[in-house]
């Protein structure tokens, strides 16, 4: 019999493992990036042109804001949210119902543990970047720059893992792809709505201002406007932070226990 | 002394709900070996592959991979294994070297030598001048050459092959096996499920007979034909009416039979004078498979 080698450790969150998930990943990528790009572009494009040249007719200001600087940052949370939870929801499924990719990862020395949480790096990552597209494209129409557009990246970044992690639970807990419907027209749409990326809540009745304040796309849009153009709110804005942090670390766990669940027997 | 073993399962069990697809599950895999796993569809081969690499967790018995004990030390044992799965699970919109690139990551081979284990796979899966085909371009046999050759980029101790060849043309088949067969000369260790008796018969040093999650037989393919099916075979063919005959006759002086579509093989007639004519032939896996999986026996 052979023993047991006690000098290799097992280790949680091998910086290897994540490595060789993220090189699939980013290997991957150069084969669709054109597309992605694409569509994470041009969709808040012409959400910009839409609300700018509908509503901005109608509306010239909103709480002493260009209203195309408030939709700009508005729907970098909208951006965010394409970016994240619809590829943690269809690119999850995908790869582990028909192309069988987690199968084969999971055969080689990665855990699930460190499976999603490199998917989630990675969509996190994209969406951090595709965040600041709308941002971008409001500077083309008259957005001030700011240093604290710098920091929006990162704020991204931050909800894009929660958001990533939240669809990749959805994938892991759902047996087919209906069952998707469900989340986008019941979770997806309402919270995107009461995020006040396209209106601001405060005429809303008090009880959807409540609901908001646990809507983390809210304080992702109220973090964006307050980096960019109307400066930190102090603790307010930590609290927001904290929202979007905890958020993130409670969909990363529920996303494994989901995918243990569906890739382990 | 024993011979070191890279696999070691002790009454290993698999429940699915009310199925139990592994039943208390023997089995040893002696190091420099290749290990037959023959079974009807269903009869829990897969199920073992996946125990071994921990994508399925056992409700009870024991499992030794490389000396590791699963599931708990299943991420060492896996870094020195290689897995072909059963289904292609190629990315389809990389090319073959992108493919290797993937996996030389996740095996956590070194930047120093990524490049010399990429272009050996590549040899081994003779697809040197494919490097930069996609893989949706590729033939089928391509694609399951380079699925083995993925498995083998980390130079593994051992190697799980999951029904390596089905669904394949027999010519490409062959390939396959002359594949596994260079692997088997080279020392690797192999585990290989199928249930094509010619497979286990030609590339595995003992096979081991599943039928429902349990063991029926283990042995080498030449001691298992003797011990079940004896040395000859006598095959008679004609009508359905004469092969009931044929099989009421030979039942009667004590002879298993069994039915192959279109003949009755009548087994162990060994040197007996017996009075039907037919052809005789060896007896071979398949009689025991048969007779151990297929048919009762009677």
């Amino acid at each position: 019999m052979a023993t047991v080698e006690s000098t290799q450790r097992i280790g949680r969150l091998e910086g290897s493992a994540l490595t060789g998930v993220l090189v699939r990943e980013v290997v991957n990528y150069s084969s669709y990036w054109k597309s992605s790009t694409f569509s994470s572009t041009v969709e808040p494009t012409i959400y910009l042109l839409a609300f700018g040249f509908g509503f901005g007719s109608l509306v010239s200001t909103i709480g002493g804001l260009d209203y195309v600087d408030f939709v700009g940052t508005g729907t970098v949370a909208t951006a965010v949210l394409f970016s994240s939870a619809f590829p943690g929801m269809f690119g999850t499924f995908v790869k582990y119902q028909f192309q069988r990719t987690y199968d084969a990862i999971l055969a080689a020395p990665v855990d699930t543990e460190e499976l999603v949480t490199a998917e989630a790096v990675w969509i996190a990552t994209r969406a951090g970047v595709y965040g600041c597209v709308p941002m971008l494209v409001a500077m083309a129409f008259g957005l001030d720059p700011s240093w604290g557009m710098l920091t929006v990246p990162l704020i991204a970044w931050i909800a894009g893992f929660g958001w990533a992690c939240f669809g990749i639970s959805i994938a892991g807990f759902s047996k087919s792809f209906e069952n998707f419907n469900y989340v986008v027209s019941a979770v997806l749409t309402p919270l995107f709505l009461l995020a006040g990326s396209f209106f601001p809540l405060d005429e809303f009745p008090r009880w959807a201002r409540v609901l908001a304040q646990l809507n983390p796309l809210h304080h992702l849009v109220v973090l964006v406007r307050d980096a960019v153009i109307y400066g930190w709110d102090g603790w307010t804005d930590v609290a927001r932070l904290g929202v979007l942090v905890g958020f993130g670390f409670a969909m990363w766990r529920i996303a494994i226990i989901a995918m243990t669940r569906k890739l382990v027997d | 002394m024993t011979r070191e073993l890279a696999i070691r399962l002790r009454g290993a069990v698999k429940r699915y709900g009310p199925i139990t697809a592994v039943d208390g599950l023997d089995l040893d895999v002696p190091m420099g070996t290749c290990v037959g796993l023959l079974g009807p569809n269903g009869a829990g081969k897969s199920t073992t592959m996946r125990l071994l690499t921990a994508q399925a967790i056992a409700d009870e018995g024991e499992i030794e991979v490389l000396g590791f004990r699963l599931p708990g030390e299943s991420k060492m044992a896996r870094a020195q294994c290689g897995v072909t799965p059963q289904l292609d699970n190629l990315d389809t919109t990389l090319t073959v070297q992108q493919n290797l690139l993937v996996f030389a990551h996740l095996y956590r081979i070194g930047r120093a030598d990524r490049k010399a284990a990429i272009e050996r796979a590549l040899e081994l899966a003779l697809l040197t001048d494919r490097r930069d085909t996609r893989i949706d371009k590729l033939s089928g046999g391509m694609r399951r050459r380079l699925l083995i050759a993925r498995a083998l980029i980390h130079g593994p101790r051992l190697v799980l092959l999951d029904e390596p060849t089905v669904g394949l043309d027999p010519q490409v088949r062959q390939g396959i096996w002359a594949l596994i067969d260079k692997l088997r000369s080279e020392g690797t260790t192999i585990l290989m499920s199928t249930h094509y008796i010619e497979e286990a018969q030609r590339l595995a040093d003992t096979v081991l007979i599943m039928s429902h999650g349990e063991a029926v037989a283990v042995g080498p393919p030449p001691e298992l034909v003797r011990e079940h099916a004896g040395q000859e075979a006598l095959e008679v063919y004609g009508p359905p009416a004469r092969l009931v005959e044929v099989e009421v006759e030979a039942q009667a002086s004590g002879l298993r039979t069994r039915r192959t579509g279109t003949s009755v093989s009548i087994l162990g007639t060994d040197g007996h004078r017996f009075g039907i004519d037919g052809e005789r032939r060896p007896a071979n896996l398949e009689d025991v498979f048969v007779l151990l999986t297929g048919e009762e026996i009677h």
